[in-house]
């Protein structure tokens, strides 16, 4: 089984490889990179001008609801979402029902993750036992089962203590604790930014402190342990400045994420272009254009590592309803690439390079997994972009069971033309 | 006419409209004094009043209000228990509508509630208090009672004491006050103040003297007993201390000044006594215009085919 990449722009950063290559896959591996490969009885993939063939994208923040909440999504839905999207991994969150604090649930995510065969699924599991901060789960066995990271996303570890020891002990076993900063009794029963949008339609706000205060926390106890530390979906400038500040001093196992919504869209949309539009909700909230602005800057200087998306599904039912009883999140695998490179690549914030470490090299590098490079003898995890293409968002169109987006409608620069996993054709852009 | 076939919020009304209201609603103080309080009309509409919460003054007023201008009305006090039944608010009210109801006046305790209906459902929405959003015929009923005593509304000054924060009263009146020229001042503890509270068009102070210092009305806000829970203040015996609207304070104000409130009142937390019941307060005038001021916008939103009298 031989497949050929023909004529695309490579941009590869692990490899510092940026131009006119072709890739040859065989037996589901990158057999060679050159310039002008021959056939060679081959089957051949001809890419148009203008097409970037890059490592695969991997998404280290998704909810996939299996087990427990399959209305909403479940793995075969979400990886074929994730592929559509131009991702060829994702890392899946633990507040399933039930939690995944345990190997079982482990075992079962990765069990259909191969049977639904799209992309790779690798779990992130639990810091504590049902996420209740009171005792801690068994990293090792989950580790050994196949767990890359642990968090009690949802909510945050709930005590300073119990992130300290959670740091120190997955510091032994090689995997990062991912925490969802937000201070309780800050955050109350918030269900917005709490800015003059929220307090004019009488929404009950969530300040951009209430996330800081617990990165400074984290950051402080990162130091202290050496674990590795990763901020989940930031969105308030002062948790940027505060990882920002701390990497200039020297700390190096701190590394942070901004998902699209928190870098394109503001508490504007709260009343713009409909009040009350419970697609806007999400945990963090979208907040005030300084702090828009301020991601938009991390972005561009380095200080984020990671553009993950907080992929969040939910039922239509469950968001039809008041704008306080909403469950917060929105969905975000097939609406990323086309934010990303309308926004930060054509508005020229950033460079085509930088927009696949964010999205590709450093999703690896932060979580320690195989991909972010079209290395020869590699897993062939690749994704092949049109970044000119002309896209409009139809959230009936989504892949995703659910169709919770903001962006219905939005048209975009920048498309996913296809997705290549070990070697095989999982997604290709029909309309392109 | 109304340009809407609902009355979501005073944000959505123009300055003209909340003068025809406001005229309107003079008309209408006339039916109560008949001795037969009643016209015909909204004869042949239906009209739901479904609440979610509590209220006793704004449900009866609306009630007297549609029975006074012939309508069938129906009044739902929905129990907390319906929610924890499963039933969302869009269903609760489609199976109202399977009833063809033309009008639903709707209290709910989430902001944005009678926003979702309009947006899905046929009837005209009225609101009558949404969460902390807000309570559009209480700002019209007191800017009619306002007019009543001033001939207008442009160039007084205006004070609003009390929590800011949680009021939907504050949020409606302070959009219709700025709409019709007058000056806002709000006054309260910081820790019930909304966040960029200047931007909504009010001059923003903790001090009550300097809010009250030669206003023209001084309205009052309710103090739940209940706020010393989330630490926004230590004592009601220290709000009143600091925010407390006393004969001494009041005396601070014009001499014609009137004192409002929209209701329940907390005697000796937010008011005095003896302003409450003094010559200044209008507070049960607020009362009685709030039923011309509701027949006013069911009128007007009834549009062209209401029955002429």
């Amino acid at each position: 089984m031989k497949l050929l990449l023909k004529g695309g722009r490579v941009v590869d950063p692990a490899a510092s490889r940026d131009g006119e290559f072709d890739v040859l896959i065989e037996d589901g591996h990158v057999a060679r990179v050159g310039k002008g490969l021959p056939v060679d009885g081959a089957g051949v993939l001809e890419l148009k001008p203008g097409w970037i063939v890059t490592p695969g994208l991997i998404d280290i923040h998704v909810h996939l609801r299996e087990p427990g909440q399959e209305h909403k999504e479940t793995i075969a839905t979400g990886t074929a979402s994730a592929v559509a999207g131009g991702f060829t991994a994702v890392a899946c969150m633990p507040n399933t029902d039930p939690v995944n604090d345990h190997p079982g649930v482990t075992e079962l995510i990765l069990r259909r993750a191969a049977e639904a065969n799209l992309a790779r699924v690798y779990p992130i599991g639990a810091v504590s036992l049902a996420s209740r901060g009171e005792q801690m789960a068994e990293l090792g066995a989950q580790t050994a089962a196949g767990c890359v990271a642990f968090t009690d996303d949802g909510r945050p570890v709930a005590t300073a203590l119990l992130m300290r020891r959670a740091l120190e002990y997955a510091g032994m076993l090689g995997v990062p604790i991912v925490n969802h900063c937000e201070d309780p009794s800050l955050k109350g029963d918030g269900v917005a930014h709490e800015g003059f949008h929220a307090a004019r339609l009488g929404l009950r706000g969530i300040p951009g402190a209430a996330e800081s205060i617990m990165v400074e926390r984290d950051i402080a106890l990162a130091e202290l342990t050496g674990g590795a530390y990763h901020v989940c979906h930031m969105s308030a400038r002062q948790s940027l400045r505060a990882v920002r500040d701390a990497k200039a001093r020297g700390v190096t196992n701190v590394t942070c994420e901004v998902a699209p919504h928190h870098f394109v869209l503001t508490d504007e949309s709260l009343e713009i272009p409909i009040r009350y539009d419970t697609n806007v909700k999400m945990n963090p909230p979208l907040r005030e254009a300084a702090d828009r602005d301020a991601m938009l800057e991390g972005i561009a200087d380095g200080t984020v590592d990671v553009i993950a998306t907080d992929h969040a599904p939910h039922h239509a039912d469950e968001k039809l309803v008041e704008f306080d009883r909403a469950p917060f999140g929105i969905v975000g695998l097939e609406t990323c690439v086309p934010l990303v490179f309308d926004r930060l690549v054509h508005a020229g914030r950033i460079g085509v390079r930088r927009a696949i470490e964010l999205l590709s090299v450093n999703p690896a590098r932060v979580f320690r997994l195989p991909g972010g490079s079209i290395a020869e003898g590699a897993a062939a995890d690749i994704t092949i972009l049109a970044p000119d293409a002309a896209v409009t968002i139809r959230a009936r169109e989504l892949r995703s069971k659910s169709k919770n987006t903001p962006f219905d409608g939005w048209q975009l620069k920048g498309a996913v033309a296809a997705t290549i996993v070990g070697g095989r054709v999982v997604y290709r852009n029909e309309a392109l | 006419m109304l340009k809407s076939r609902h009355l979501l919020g005073i944000a959505d009304l123009a300055p003209e409209e909340i003068a025809a209201i406001l005229d309107t609603a003079e008309a209408m103080t006339e039916i109560a004094a008949r001795p037969i309080k009643k016209v015909p009309t909204l004869r042949g509409r239906t009209v739901v009043n479904l609440f979610f919460e509590p209220s006793t003054r704004t449900r009866t007023s609306f009630e007297v209000a549609e029975k006074r201008l012939s309508a069938d009305t129906l009044s739902v006090a929905v129990a907390q228990s319906s929610v924890t039944k499963g039933e969302t608010l869009l269903d609760t009210v489609r199976n109202l509508e399977a009833m063809a109801p033309d009008m639903i006046v709707m209290r709910h305790a989430s902001s944005g509630a009678p926003h979702l209906l309009a947006r899905l459902c046929r009837s005209a929405i009225i609101n009558a208090g949404d969460g902390m959003h807000e309570h559009p015929t209480q700002a019209l009923l007191d800017a009619f009672t306002i007019r009543a005593h001033k001939g207008r509304l442009d160039g007084l000054k205006v004070a609003i004491v009390g929590d800011l924060l949680h009021s939907r009263v504050l949020r409606s009146n302070v959009q219709l006050l700025n709409k019709m020229g007058a000056e806002v001042w709000a006054c309260g503890p910081p820790t019930l103040m909304p966040a960029d509270l200047p931007r909504f068009g009010v001059r923003a102070t903790t001090a009550i003297d300097e809010a009250v210092d030669g206003a023209d009305v001084v309205m009052m806000l309710r103090i739940q007993h209940e706020r010393m829970h989330g630490h926004f203040i230590p004592s009601t015996r220290e709000y009143f201390t600091l925010f407390g609207l006393t004969p001494a304070r009041a005396a601070r104000a014009k001499p014609d000044v009137i004192i409002m409130h929209p209701g329940p009142m907390n005697r000796g937390v937010e008011i005095d006594s003896d302003v409450a019941d003094g010559p200044y307060s209008v507070i049960l005038e607020q009362v009685a215009n709030g039923v011309a001021v509701r027949m006013a916008v069911l009128y007007l939103l009834a549009g062209q085919d209401a029955v002429t009298d």
